[in-house]
């Protein structure tokens, strides 16, 4: 199924998601310094979108039944207590992930 | 050389495991369509980003016009903007390998880079930057061509294995919590998010979240360091 409309799909998709990604340093490559609001929020943005990429990560999850946010609920929290005291991210993220796998395919 | 590739393979060993899980994931859906090994590996290649080539396939099924293609496009990866913004002294002057590393600039890639990474020292930082770049895009091609090719012959039940990303996240955000003293940018990235979920729904959130967090972030005022 590789038709021209197949490729321009995927052209099409490349194209903006790599424009995205340029787009601030095009903009901002202009003037040799950064405006001081842009670097400050270049500063505290990597700990505002961590948080905002958990939240998108969790977007899906309903609370209309027992099914639709324990396993993730209970897998972020063994994420987080594993990490908070191993400090050990691929633990952590092996136990998570199991354990969602498990909670999501037998116990719900 | 051969010192800093090391630790930029350490350094990515969580996303390896994430992006072969993803990209696998991704590799069989896209098969299940219809849609080859080919189509997996020139995705993977020139789109390279997860959540987007999920929705892609829905695209693709649906022969979908190439401005919905588009506008779409715009708003799953609108968030990269934000990534750009941060990396921006990092990579001034950076010089001909800059064009990859912003193109690369992927969630996993921009959240192992853009905290100061002290295992680096800085006469290696440009190397250490193209290597984590270059070994997390060939993890994710890896990962999607294979489940492009292991999908039509073995059938097995990988439901629930795309947390990996939730955890990833989960795990950077409390490295960045654990050592920091202010928590302010953290709790306004989740809260704000959180909010524009409840108010805007799954579908259209991340916009009106990304305005809110950059509007409030601008308004803040006191000492940066460690926010």
């Amino acid at each position: 199924m590789l038709d021209l409309h197949t490729l321009e799909i995927i052209a099409v998709i490349a194209i903006v998601t790599a424009l995205l990604r340029i787009f601030p340093f095009i903009v901002f490559s202009k003037s040799a310094k950064t405006p001081k609001i842009v670097e400050k929020l270049g500063k505290l943005l990597p700990f505002a979108v961590m948080g905002m990429l958990v939240v998108y990560c969790l977007k899906d999850i309903s609370f209309t039944s027992v099914s639709g946010f324990l396993p993730p609920l209970i897998s972020c929290i063994i994420v987080g207590v594993t990490y908070t005291w191993k400090r050990n991210t691929i633990v952590s993220i092996v136990l998570g992930v199991v354990c969602n796998m498990i909670l999501v395919q037998i116990v719900f | 050389m051969r010192q800093t590739l090391k630790k930029a393979f350490i350094a990515t060993v969580p996303v390896l495991a994430g992006y072969l899980a993803l990209g696998f994931g991704f590799g069989i859906i896209l098969n299940a369509n219809g849609y080859g090994i080919f189509v997996a590996f020139i995705m993977s290649l020139f789109i390279y980003a997860g959540s987007m080539q999920y929705v892609a396939v829905g695209l693709l099924v649906s022969d979908a016009s190439l401005i919905t293609v588009a506008v779409t496009t715009f708003v799953v990866n609108v968030r990269h903007l934000f990534y750009g913004i941060s990396m921006l002294d990092k990579y001034k002057g950076i010089g001909k390998i800059k064009a990859y590393l912003m193109f690369a600039l992927t969630d996993e890639t921009y959240s192992l880079l853009c905290n100061d990474n002290p295992i680096v020292p800085e006469s290696r930082k440009k190397q250490y930057y193209f290597f984590v770049s270059l070994l997390d895009h060939m993890y994710w091609i890896i990962g999607c061509v294979l489940g492009a090719t292991v999908g039509s012959l073995v059938k097995f039940n990988s439901e629930g294995i795309d947390f990996v990303l939730t955890a990833l996240f989960v795990t950077i955000f409390l490295e960045q919590w654990l050592t920091s003293k202010k928590h302010v940018s953290a709790i306004i990235g989740v809260a704000v998010t959180a909010l524009c979920l409840i108010i805007f729904g799954s579908e259209s959130f991340l916009i009106p979240a990304m305005i809110m967090i950059t509007i409030l972030l601008s308004l803040y005022k006191e000492g940066n360091e460690n926010a």
